[in-house]
């Protein structure tokens, strides 16, 4: 009896000794790895946002991962003491871990629904802005072999699309119900990267991405533009977060995103200004 | 994997005594490691919207489908790994070592690794994919077919490796003695061997269906996602975590359900001293 009670006694320590270490985990981690260098010079720094330092963690869309990658460069080098590290992946997917308490300073989404849902949730610093606008595109293997033209050629061949929870799944309905075009794909990828790579693969005959993607793939992959994407142009916005760790870096390269130089870098890469 | 006899599992529960306790609360944190995140999930279940989120038909299309293909994958494995475990066990190859080694690769290979393989070489572009699909226009990537090879590939050398201890620990001497009365080796291997180290393919299969009915991976990336014909209820769990968490949780307590019940019942008729 008394061993029992003894033992059970234990495992209620060991469990509270347990969750007690892992939440300790959870905000060291958090706070330790976003400490700011420290460094002799930062002692006479003004309150300027110009200087900013440590590290800057940015969740964003997986169609911004060549533009972005860039930018980050371009922004540590313009600040010097900023370590910029990027997670891309599907705008849902990110949401959901920023509104599960992922430490992320900043993110960028590839709609505006996606982004409600961590605006809904208080979870963003201030108003989303939304920095540039992506249209689709049929991406072909490299030469086109099936003679794509148009969203109606779509049906007998095998096609990738976005999950409908992703941002360019919910822009490829859109446009296939503006053709009043109905088709069957073989897979629903869970972000475009994954959509492109299964063209790129020759896996699938067309996949229906953004015009960015094909652009920055133009050595394997084919776009074909078509007239019904104009009724599903996606928006991207892009917020600091409300728990972002680094709040100084992250209004820093929210504002950075929005500068002419950025703007510049997105627009070459075939995004639109909004 | 071969069954205690009982009263060697009584003596030893016998002679337990005293519990260090340097070894006690580490095995104590251990456990509450692995416990506590299913408790969690029991926990944040939403047991009240649960009958209505599991009325849903994808759900039970997805879990069809997870049945099907792990079973058949199972199945696949037995076919395949039973006379591969005998090779390995029985046989003098020369560079047997070599053989288990590659054998065994997939257990560790990450799934996804193991996805990329498989799709580049079965893929509509692979090295035997490409005459699949030229001389039988047959093509596996983003089929149920698919799923079962992406499932067998990592669920088979559980199988091979169970069985092969197995029968190294079976008693050679039962065949040969079945040899010198006249028995084929083929009908030895069927009539002596096989009920020899029947527990042995038991506890395989049964660690392969489980790992091939949670598999991930390999499956997104060699099979897709597309619900009714490559969406298993991993894949499932993983996109309804993108959208609606609480669909998540619903579909992750059916998985385990399921498990919790086939492992449990197996256990009885495979693990258990005869």
């Amino acid at each position: 009896m008394s061993t029992v009670r003894r033992r059970s006694a234990v495992a209620a320590l060991a469990a509270v000794a347990l969750a007690a270490g892992l939440t300790a985990c959870g905000s060291s981690g958090g706070s330790s790895s976003n400490a700011a260098p420290t460094s002799s010079a930062s002692a006479g720094a003004s309150s300027s946002a110009a200087k900013v330092t440590g590290n800057l963690t940015v969740f964003a869309a997986a169609s911004l991962k060549e533009t972005f990658t860039d930018l980050g460069k371009k922004f540590e080098a313009a600040n010097p003491g900023v370590k910029v590290t990027f997670n891309f992946g599907g705008s849902s997917a990110l949401a959901q871990s920023i509104l599960s308490g992922a430490p992320a300073d900043v993110f960028a989404a590839a709609s505006p629904a996606t982004m409600k849902t961590v605006t809904d949730a208080k979870a963003a610093g201030g108003e989303p802005k939304v920095f540039v606008k992506n249209t689709l595109e049929i991406a072909v293997p490299k030469g086109n072999p099936k003679h794509i033209a148009g969203l109606k050629d779509l049906t007998g061949v095998k096609v990738a699309l976005c999950a409908k929870e992703v941002p360019c799944g919910a822009a490829a309905l859109k446009a296939l119900q503006a053709g009043g075009v109905n088709i069957t794909p073989v897979t629903l990828e869970q972000d475009v990267k994954g959509a492109l790579t299964k063209v790129e693969l020759g896996e699938v005959d067309a996949s229906l991405v953004y015009k960015t993607d094909v652009k920055a793939d133009a050595a394997k992959i084919d776009g074909v533009e078509f007239p019904e994407a104009a009724k599903a142009v996606n928006d991207y916005p892009i917020a600091a977060l409300a728990k972002a760790p680094n709040a100084a870096a992250a209004a820093a390269f929210v504002a950075y995103i929005q500068s002419a130089e950025a703007t510049r870098a997105l627009t070459a890469a075939g995004f639109q200004t909004p | 994997m071969t069954p205690v006899p009982a009263e060697t599992r009584r003596r030893a529960r016998r002679g337990g005594g005293q519990v260090p306790y340097a070894l006690l609360l580490p095995a104590l944190l251990g456990l509450a490691f692995l416990v506590l995140p299913l408790v969690g999930l029991l926990v944040r279940a939403p047991w009240s919207a649960l009958p209505e989120q599991l009325a849903s038909p994808e759900v039970w299309q997805a879990l069809k489908l997870s049945l099907i293909c792990a079973t058949a994958a199972t199945g696949v494995s037995l076919v395949l790994g039973v006379p591969l475990a005998w090779l390995l066990a029985r046989t003098e190859l020369p560079g047997r070592r070599l053989v288990r080694a590659l054998v065994t690769l997939p257990l560790v290979l990450p799934p996804v690794v193991g996805g990329v393989a498989l799709l580049l070489v079965l893929g509509r572009n692979g090295i035997v994919g490409r005459w699949l699909d030229s001389a039988f226009g047959l093509t596996l990537p983003f089929t149920t077919p698919g799923v079962v090879i992406a499932e067998a590939f990592v669920a088979m050398p559980f199988l091979v490796i169970s069985v092969e201890g197995a029968l190294r620990a079976a008693d050679p001497r039962y065949e040969e003695a079945a040899a010198t009365l006249g028995a084929s080796r083929l009908t030895a291997f069927r009539r002596v061997t096989l009920p020899l180290i029947a527990p042995g393919i038991g506890a395989g299969a049964v660690l392969a269906w489980a790992r091939a009915l949670g598999e991930f991976g390999a499956t997104i990336t060699f099979a897709g996602n597309f619900p009714g014909r490559t969406q298993t209820m991993p894949l499932a769990v993983y996109l309804a975590m993108e959208s609606e968490p609480e669909a998540a949780i619903a579909l992750s307590l059916v998985l385990l359900a399921v498990s919790i019940a086939v492992l449990a019942g197996l256990r009885e008729r495979w693990m258990s001293t005869p």
